[in-house]
């Protein structure tokens, strides 16, 4: 069954790949603006030999690592410490519902006054926009501790910080992972975003200077690159997830322990 | 060992206002197992979370070892109905039976010794790399006493722990108990609703009234210590004790007054003659 899905799935893309290479060379549209396939894999091909590509490339992974881990980081302690602090989830909730939905490019002007064209910039805008992605979820599976579950750690005599660290933090975390890979998306679409708009080196300003100077079908293999990243990203954090999440629900079925 | 005096639990929150417990005195004796039985919602779970510390009562006070009870004790384990919700997921079966040792800071060793003498005393010992829901639900309640165990507790609290099991595993959890109880003589409080559970374990059974509860009788279980589930249940002083616990739960839940105490339990209230089986005559005659 699964080889087949495979089979169907790889079937698929070649025939979306043979659509890209027909469709610009029956004239259907203008070759200029949407080269075909093969000349686009071309340009990809010339890009993988070029240095500049590599520290783009470079510079964009830097700015996303950096931004995410920075994100989680402050997500989790942040979801942790109000969750754990009477009071305070309350007093928090409407900031955190106001705040929660300003579009992060919102504050690129910000951004370009505070820090200008470098990788703070980037970072700033990132973070932002991953931060709210995992408090969320932080804030939500803290709310899913089992009254049993922390019933028992107290009347074991786990405190506050050993019922955090065995109790409150294994619950949270299925949430916590599911904030983490939907971070890692948002943290990439923010980065080549600021690169594009903000000129900050990486691989959003290449397709800036590719557009400039007409080279479209590297413009089309850098966006192509662009999504190829996302798709690693997503796969490596569902790894990650599966590994960290063996004893859960959802992952018991396909983990052998 | 455990010494409840006027324990009172009024719920209290959105204009309503509860009375679950009214006025609840007794006294487990070191050593003993005392089964708490009564209507269903007559506030049996409310009394064991104010034992065992995890709620504070509104009126009254609870004494473990002659120490007011304020939050949870050191010296007492609990065992709930719910094991697959008080068995982390997350954590092994030697880990789970572990973890409050760990925070009673106990050495590797020691603790190592502890958990593995525990999982042999509830026949686990080849599960303890399983994770909790590779188990079937007999085997996880046995995790629990194990963990319970293992806690070495003065006081063992039992909240209802076998209602969520079949029939068969009820009976070999039954005896479990009662044996681990004998061999290590430690105090127990179980908490049931099933009658001939609480008569079949029970040195002593407290019948509680409906809510809000006091204690409507104590009953000495006047069986032998050696009981086991061919020849206690058809025991005619087993049905005896049985047929009474069950007439004092109808009453209390029809809210009459305890109008017939244990001492006036007479032959004269033993069932048919043809319950009686020749060949268990060791029991003794009331």
């Amino acid at each position: 069954m699964r080889g087949a899905d495979a089979l169907l799935g790889a079937a698929g893309l070649a025939a979306f790949l043979a659509l890209g290479e027909a469709v610009p060379r029956l004239g259907l549209v203008d070759e200029d603006y949407f080269p075909p396939t093969g000349r686009i894999a071309g340009a990809l091909a010339g890009e993988l030999g070029d240095g500049a590509f590599w520290t783009a490339l470079g510079d964009t992974l830097t700015g996303w690592a950096i931004g995410l881990a920075v994100a989680v980081a402050a997500g989790v302690l942040a979801g942790v410490l109000i969750s754990v602090t009477p009071y305070l989830r309350e007093a928090t909730a409407s900031t955190i519902e106001f705040l929660r939905p300003i579009p992060s490019v919102a504050l690129i002007p910000l951004a370009v006054l505070l820090y200008g064209t470098g990788l703070r910039s980037v970072l700033l805008l990132v973070v932002y926009a991953s931060f709210w992605q995992v408090l969320v979820q932080v804030l939500h599976g803290v709310q899913d501790v089992d009254p049993v579950a922390e019933e028992t750690a107290r009347a074991y005599g786990l405190g506050t910080w050993a019922r955090v660290r065995h109790v409150l933090w294994p619950t949270a975390l299925p949430y916590v992972m599911t904030g983490v890979r939907l971070a890692a998306a948002v943290a990439l679409i923010l980065a080549v975003t600021a690169e594009l708009v903000i000129g900050a080196p990486g691989l959003g300003a290449r397709i800036a200077v590719a557009q400039t100077s007409q080279a479209v079908p590297e413009m089309y293999a850098l966006v192509v690159v662009t999504g190829l990243l996302g798709l690693l990203i997503n796969v490596g954090a569902r790894t990650v997830e599966r590994r960290a999440l063996a004893w859960h629900q959802s992952v018991r079925g396909e983990v052998a322990v | 060992m455990l010494d409840v005096r006027g324990l009172g639990k009024v719920y209290e929150g959105s204009g309503r206002r509860v009375e679950a417990v009214r006025d609840l005195t007794f006294t487990v004796d070191a050593g003993e197992l005392v089964c708490l039985v009564g209507p269903s919602g007559c506030g049996k779970t409310t009394l064991l979370k104010c034992v065992g510390g995890l709620l504070t009562p509104t009126a009254g006070e609870v004494l473990v070892g002659g120490r007011r009870v304020t939050g949870p004790p050191p010296d007492m384990a609990v065992v709930f109905q719910e094991y697959g919700r008080s068995l982390f997921p997350w954590m092994r079966v030697r880990e789970n039976v572990e973890l409050p040792l760990r925070q009673k800071k106990l050495g590797g060793a020691r603790r190592r010794g502890l958990v593995a003498d525990a999982l042999e005393s509830v026949g686990l010992t080849d599960a303890t790399g399983a994770y909790p829901w590779q188990l079937s639900g007999g085997m996880q309640q046995r995790v629990a006493i194990a963990r319970a165990l293992a806690y070495e507790p003065e006081v063992l609290l039992m909240d209802e722990p076998f209602a969520a099991v079949d029939a068969q595993t009820r009976a070999e959890l039954e005896d479990l108990v009662r044996g681990l109880w004998r061999q290590r003589g430690i105090t127990v409080l179980f908490v049931t609703h099933d009658i001939d559970e609480a008569v079949y374990l029970g040195e002593r059974v407290l019948i509680l009234s409906a809510s809000p509860t006091v204690v409507r009788e104590q009953l000495r279980i006047d069986l032998p210590a050696d009981r086991d589930q061919l020849h206690t249940r058809v025991a005619p002083r087993f049905a005896e004790l049985r047929t009474h616990v069950y007439e004092q739960i109808q009453a209390a839940k029809r809210g009459t007054p305890a109008d017939r105490p244990a001492e006036d339990l007479k032959p004269a209230d033993r069932p048919a003659e043809d319950l009686q089986d020749p060949d268990v005559s060791e029991h003794p005659e009331p």
